[in-house]
């Protein structure tokens, strides 16, 4: 078998090569950002440069920036941290944010994957309790924008804080989107930075408790030495998207929109989820009726292609999609959608051979090919 | 050290590492062991693992994990094998087909055998159409049995270890099935077969062999079903055969068909207050009056079975109405008896035995073997009995 064909990215992607070196060379440096010695104070001077890049990342002054062990230690803090009585979160949120905010009330969303803002405003009038309001910045699965700006004025029209998960929106995105948001989940290995590093973004009038108390290490709010080769990791990640320009996105873009042409002209019977809406350049949520979703994800890999379906369990079991059962209800269509999330590295041969495994795939196994 | 390592032939034809076989693998001992060797004789092998129920909810153990650590040790088993694996969420298949008829069947007084549903639906009907889409020729378990080629196309038979033959649970194996299905440990010994396991180096080596159903980890069955069933642990009486009521019980689904002990009433007393003097057994449930009934143990005979959902694996393409001479088996631990088998026209079997057995319970099996009794036949689902005096539902 040639090498893999990987078409995974949103679950996390390649390090890069900038994320990389700085990673291994903060690793080789001794150095504790606490200690009041030269290389304690050498160490601090990376963890503050990595602190400035994450936080150009999304427009934000760096001391906002509060480093996490990742994406959802930051959403646990955001949601618990901020205690608020009232919790109104997307029905599309990640399970980090949906565990978090355990008997939430759930924002519902329209068929194609927006959050639906007036279903927000009625949830925001119908009680007084000061409410935190968490919506996504780009949904995981879907890759569907949402419409941060105006979920943002609701709330705060209402008194209600504003927590966005922006781990999947970070690095593909205008950040000024986010200006008005109180709290912001970022991640590090979903930008090309290594795994078990994020951050929360955090206004200065908000409060919010430490979930982890001890040494009172990033401003209090998360104690416990910094990861600080991660950390070094996430800030050189951020850097080298800062400097693609956009490149990265306008090339992904071509390759994803053609993916999509090329599946729909082989299958009139496949549909991309969300199509209609704004979304994000790297993703594609692909339904083909009549087959179910782990069936293809195992055929897909079994012939060299990487993609995955739903939200990933730590069994490895494909679990049934939350978002597409906001999305569309109990349409078995639900359970029978992939996700292809396009990245880096991805390169027009690898499109090229996902469209040729799918549509091999779709014509032995799709009943609508199997009439014909 | 001596092993039989069998000879692993899954009968394919073309080149082994081109021929894809899906393992169903349960974390255990048996099913690793079988996707090592296929692995080993070149097969293009696929581990795949059904979670069947949530762990964590059966454990009762608040945040365990789903998967529980048989999920686990199948991963870690084939990540060593270097074979892709996969994990499949066949929970609501499974609460369908084998959990809501297990409580069902209890509810109505039978003694249920789930993991032959289980067999029958989620692994032989679900599992299977999933291998055959993923470009499998072949789907082997770990079960203790054989799969022999006859002159009219694959056979089943028992296991050549007596002590671990699985034939009575895979009677309703259909021919369209079996002939799709391997199981490469049915000629090999369970020592034979940890034998293999330690010189593969599986981690699963000394894993006990499990005794339980696997959703009800405790062994505790009235429980699972109270908790899927509310109300149907509702007290009632204990009645004598002779309409004489002898005491009361906490729910009908305590109880089997057959028990001896246990029953909360011992032997009745003589007139005048000496010894017991019979002792009683469950004769027969009575749900809808939420009754038990007892009584000697003559009342437990059964001389002729009779089997529903009948599934054929010998020839003449049906269970012959003439009759069909045949070593039954009317439960998973007890040794075959001889009887002939008459099918009937609505699917449907009568099993006349040459001797009266005792304690035939309903949602129970009969399993037909050949006269030599190596060779499955096919079997059924017990229905009722009819005893030497007559006819009284089991």
């Amino acid at each position: 078998m040639t090498a893999a064909v990987y078409l995974d990215h949103n679950a996390t992607t390649p390090i890069r090569p900038a994320a990389l070196d700085a990673l291994v060379q903060t690793a080789r440096a001794v150095g504790n950002p606490s200690s009041v010695h030269g290389a304690g104070r050498a160490a601090r001077g990376r963890l503050e440069t990595a602190r400035s890049q994450v936080a150009a990342l999304v427009g934000r002054p760096a001391a906002q920036v509060v480093f996490t062990s990742g994406g959802t230690e930051a959403d646990a803090l955001a949601v618990r941290g901020s205690n608020r009585q009232r919790c109104l979160v997307s029905a599309i949120e990640h399970d980090a944010v949906l565990a978090a905010a355990d008997g939430a009330q759930r924002i519902t969303v329209g068929a194609e994957g927006r959050v639906d803002l007036a279903d927000l405003e009625q949830r925001l009038a119908a009680g007084d309790a000061p409410a935190l309001v968490s919506v996504m910045w780009v949904n995981n699965e879907t890759g569907v924008i949402q419409p941060i700006a105006e979920v943002v004025r609701l709330a705060h029209a209402a008194g209600a804080l504003v927590h966005v998960d922006a781990v999947q929106g970070a690095g593909k995105l205008d950040p000024s989107s986010l200006a008005g948001a109180d709290l912001i989940a970022l991640s590090a290995h979903k930008i090309g930075g290594p795994a078990g590093v994020g951050a929360l973004v955090v206004r200065p009038e908000v409060v919010v408790r430490a979930l982890a108390v001890g040494g009172g290490q990033e401003r209090g709010f998360r104690s416990g030495t910094e990861n600080l080769p991660g950390i070094a990791g996430f800030g050189a990640a951020a850097e080298a998207i800062g400097a693609t320009g956009g490149d990265e996105m306008r090339h992904a873009r071509v390759l994803r929109d053609r993916l999509e042409a090329e599946v729909l002209a082989l299958a009139p019977e496949a549909r991309v989820f969300g199509q209609a809406a704004d979304r994000v350049a790297t993703t594609t949520c692909l339904g083909l009726p009549g087959v179910p979703a782990e069936t293809q994800v195992m055929t897909l890999d079994l012939a060299g292609i990487a993609v995955s379906a739903g939200s990933a369990c730590s069994s490895g079991k494909v679990k049934r999609s939350h978002v597409l059962a906001a999305m569309l209800g109990d349409d078995p269509i639900t359970g029978q959608a992939i996700r292809i999330s396009l990245g880096w590295t991805t390169t027009a041969a690898d499109v090229d051979r996902f469209v040729a495994a799918w549509s091999a795939m779709r014509d032995r196994l799709s009943p609508t090919a199997r009439s014909l | 050290m001596t092993t039989t390592v069998p000879d692993l032939d899954l009968g394919l034809p073309g080149p082994r590492s081109a021929r894809r076989v899906v393992v169903a693998m349960s974390g255990g001992v048996d099913s690793s062991v079988t996707a090592a060797l296929l692995k080993e004789a070149g097969y293009d092998v696929v581990g795949i693992t059904l979670q069947l129920y949530d762990h964590g909810a059966a454990v009762a153990r608040k945040g365990a994990c789903c998967a529980g650590s048989d999920i686990h040790d199948a991963r870690t088993v084939a990540e060593r094998l270097g074979i892709p694996h996969y994990v499949l969420d066949y929970e609501s298949r499974f609460r369908e087909s084998v959990i809501d008829d297990f409580a069902d069947s209890y509810l109505r007084g039978e003694t249920p055998i789930p993991c032959v549903r289980c067999n029958q639906t989620v692994k032989f009907r679900d599992l299977l159409t999933t291998a055959r889409d993923l470009g499998a020729e072949a789907l082997a378990t770990g079960h203790y049995v054989r799969r022999v080629l006859g002159p009219d196309g694959p056979e089943l038979h028992r296991a050549v270890d007596p002590g671990k033959d699985q034939s009575y649970f895979l009677f309703a194996t259909t021919p369209e099935q079996l002939a799709f299905l391997r199981f490469p440990l049915g000629s090999m010994s369970k020592e034979a077969t940890r034998d293999e396991a330690r010189r593969l180096g599986l981690v699963v080596q000394d894993k006990p062999d499990s005794q339980d159903i696997c959703f009800v980890p405790n062994g505790n069955y009235a429980e699972v079903v109270k908790k899927l069933r509310p109300g149907a642990a509702d007290p009632g009486d204990i009645v004598h055969l002779d309409g004489t009521v002898l005491g009361q019980h906490d729910g009908v689904i305590h109880y089997t068909v057959g028990q001896r002990r246990g029953i909360g009433v011992g032997g009745r007393r003589g007139a005048e207050g000496e010894a017991a003097t019979d002792p009683l057994y469950v004769v027969r449930l009575d749900p809808d009056a939420r009754r038990v009934i007892v009584g000697p143990r003559e009342a437990l005979a059964a001389e002729t079975v009779l089997a529903g959902e009948v599934n054929w694996l010998g020839a003449d393409g049906g269970v012959p109405e003439s009759g069909a001479r045949a070593q039954v088996k009317l439960r998973s631990v007890q040794a075959p008896v001889t009887a002939t088998v008459y099918g009937d026209a609505a699917g449907g079997a009568r099993v006349v035995l040459d001797q009266p057995q005792y304690g035939v319970s309903a949602g129970q099996a009969a399993v037909f073997y050949g006269e030599d009794g190596a060779r499955v036949l096919g079997g059924g689902w017990i229905r009722g009995i009819e005893a030497p005096a007559g006819t009284v539902a089991a």
